[in-house]
């Protein structure tokens, strides 16, 4: 009986063709032909280019905007992942006890979640902007003098990351919830008993126990302050100059303003392997240290 | 000890709405009122919103935002949970195979394609049309959705497949008279999940919808504050607008919205 339904269940697989016919045209064929496009000098319109080997990719080696653009990116990366993390904890942990109208609080927290990033940032902006910015009006208050904040490339790299955790810290949050309720509460008795207090009881119980949820925060958190770029281009639109740039809006204007097809389209294979090289190793570390119960 | 809980309660909450608060008394104020982004206005006026819907074309924004979404969401859920089905029931070599190749897509941002991915619509004319729009839409939601229809299949018993096959169902009237509709509470996550991106979506859109009657609101409030600079209370109230549909329906189906990301991560 199982047999004759395993065998015969190939005639199934058409269900999946057109999924793949999806993922053929949209991904996989302009993947390698993203491949191709990298050693070429096209301009992204023209009929003429001729192939150049491997110098849209020792160009970059050389480009100082790239170095910037990929330290920021490693900056948008990590950094938004250790905030939202580390926030993401802490809100979990104080929502986690008896309080009354804590469920508005967290529908507040994760509010932002459900917006465009675009309009978040716009709305960020606000605080940031020279002049006439929230911000600033609150310096003014104290007498200080406005800040310019935007006009920093490292400064606005920290704003923009900040504004990221500020918008996806609802997401960790929620998931650290979960993995809080799942933890049986009779372990934390036991502790008790044994006379532990908070610290011991949150680092031999509550964190071990949340890795699992702490994987899924680290790696969805990397990749997306990896990619990030709806907020930049609301921000800063990755200025001054390249200062606040991502790879992402890299290559859109190497693209669309500076019409570099070739290097736009090296400069995406080598942000693919670099994003996909990140989440794996963070995916397969962090799986190491998880624990069952 | 409880007053002190309360006071961080509440803390929390007017910090994250300050921004709301901020955005709401900008898009309330007359233009030319200086007054700081702090204090609320005195004197409340509507021109903002209406400045913003006229000029930043948002009423045919919205539409088109309503189109792209709904038929991409369709087709995710139909493709989707059409591809998760033997994928999931049938995990022989090969599928498996294309299991990860379908979950690896995962992991690709969009972006890094989005050069050959530009030339090859411009080459099929597909450049300020809705159905290019939707169908790169799909193929990028379509990972995720694959990856919560597989998860959730495998948790439905195979008994019932088999007790189906003996009441003489064919394979496909398996699939669509007992397992479809078991799949309802993985569906709304779905739809939600996938929905939100595509609503808000603004890398794809940029690129592929840039004349006003195909563009959505991300890309239509993109342009109005390029044009509008100086305008700022317009921006405003044109951000109060884009936002307000979505947060709608957050506030009333908010259990679902947390509920369906819970599951979508925790389940990975």
């Amino acid at each position: 009986m199982k047999r004759k339904m395993l065998s015969s269940s190939t005639i199934l697989n058409v269900m999946y063709i057109p999924a793949l016919i999806f993922f053929a045209v949209f991904i996989f064929y302009p993947f390698i032909e993203g491949i191709r496009i990298s050693f070429t000098n096209w301009d992204g319109y023209s009929q003429q280019y001729s192939y150049v080997g491997f110098e849209k990719y020792w160009a970059m080696l050389s480009d100082k905007n790239i170095g910037t653009t990929i330290i920021n990116t490693i900056i948008f990366g990590f950094g938004s992942t250790i905030l939202q993390n580390v926030l993401g904890l802490a809100y979990a942990l104080f929502l986690d006890q008896q309080l009354r109208a804590k469920g508005f609080v967290r529908t507040i927290v994760y509010l932002p979640v459900i917006i465009s990033s675009l309009i978040m940032g716009y709305i960020w902006y606000f605080f940031f902007q020279f002049d006439g910015g929230a911000v600033n009006d609150i310096l003014a208050l104290f007498g200080a003098q406005p800040v310019d904040w935007l006009a920093s490339g490292p400064r606005a790299v920290w704003i923009i990351t900040f504004v990221n955790t500020f918008q996806f810290m609802g997401v960790a949050m929620t998931i650290f919830v979960a993995g809080l309720q799942s933890i049986p509460k009779d372990y934390y008795e036991a502790a008790s008993i044994d006379g532990a207090n908070w610290w011991s009881k949150f680092k031999n119980i509550t964190l071990p126990l949340l890795m699992p949820a702490i994987t899924v925060n680290v790696v969805l958190n990397i990749i997306g302050g990896l990619k990030l770029f709806d907020v930049i281009v609301a921000m800063t639109n990755g200025g001054p100059g390249y200062a606040s740039s991502s790879l992402s809006t890299m290559m859109y204007n190497l693209y669309f303003a500076r019409q570099d097809a070739g290097y736009a389209a090296a400069l995406g294979n080598v942000m693919f392997l670099f994003i996909a090289i990140v989440s794996i190793t963070s995916l397969i570390l962090l799986k190491r240290k998880e624990v069952k119960l | 000890m409880k007053t002190i809980k309360y006071s961080i309660l509440t803390l929390m909450g007017i910090v994250h709405l300050i921004p709301f608060y901020i955005l709401l008394s900008m898009a309330l104020k007359p233009s030319d009122d200086t007054s700081s982004k702090w204090v609320f206005p005195t004197n409340m006026t509507m021109d903002n919103f209406t400045n913003a819907w006229n000029q930043a074309h948002l009423s045919q924004a919205l539409v088109n935002n309503f189109i792209i979404t709904f038929c991409s969401v369709i087709l995710i859920v139909f493709i989707g949970a059409f591809a998760s089905y033997p994928l999931s029931r049938f995990p022989t070599k090969w599928n498996q195979f294309i299991y990860l190749l379908c979950i690896s897509c995962l992991i690709v941002p969009a972006l890094t394609i989005l050069v050959p991915l530009y030339s090859m619509i411009v080459d099929l004319g597909g450049i300020n049309t809705y159905w290019a729009a939707i169908l790169t839409q799909v193929t990028f939601q379509l990972p995720l959705t694959i990856f919560l229809f597989t998860g959730f299949i495998s948790s439905v018993p195979k008994e019932l497949d088999e007790a189906g096959l003996i009441d003489g169902c064919n394979k496909f009237a398996i699939f669509f008279r007992i397992i479809l509709p078991l799949l309802k509470p993985i569906t709304a996550t779905v739809i939600i999940l996938t929905g939100l991106n595509v609503w808000n979506d603004y890398q794809f859109s940029i690129f592929f919808l840039q004349r006003v009657s195909v563009q959505t609101i991300p890309v239509a409030l993109s342009q109005f504050i390029s044009q509008f600079q100086n305008q700022i209370s317009w921006v405003a109230a044109g951000c109060v607008i884009g936002m307000l549909p979505v947060t709608i329906l957050y506030l009333f189906l908010q259990k679902y919205f947390i509920r369906g990301l819970a599951d979508g991560a925790v389940k990975g």
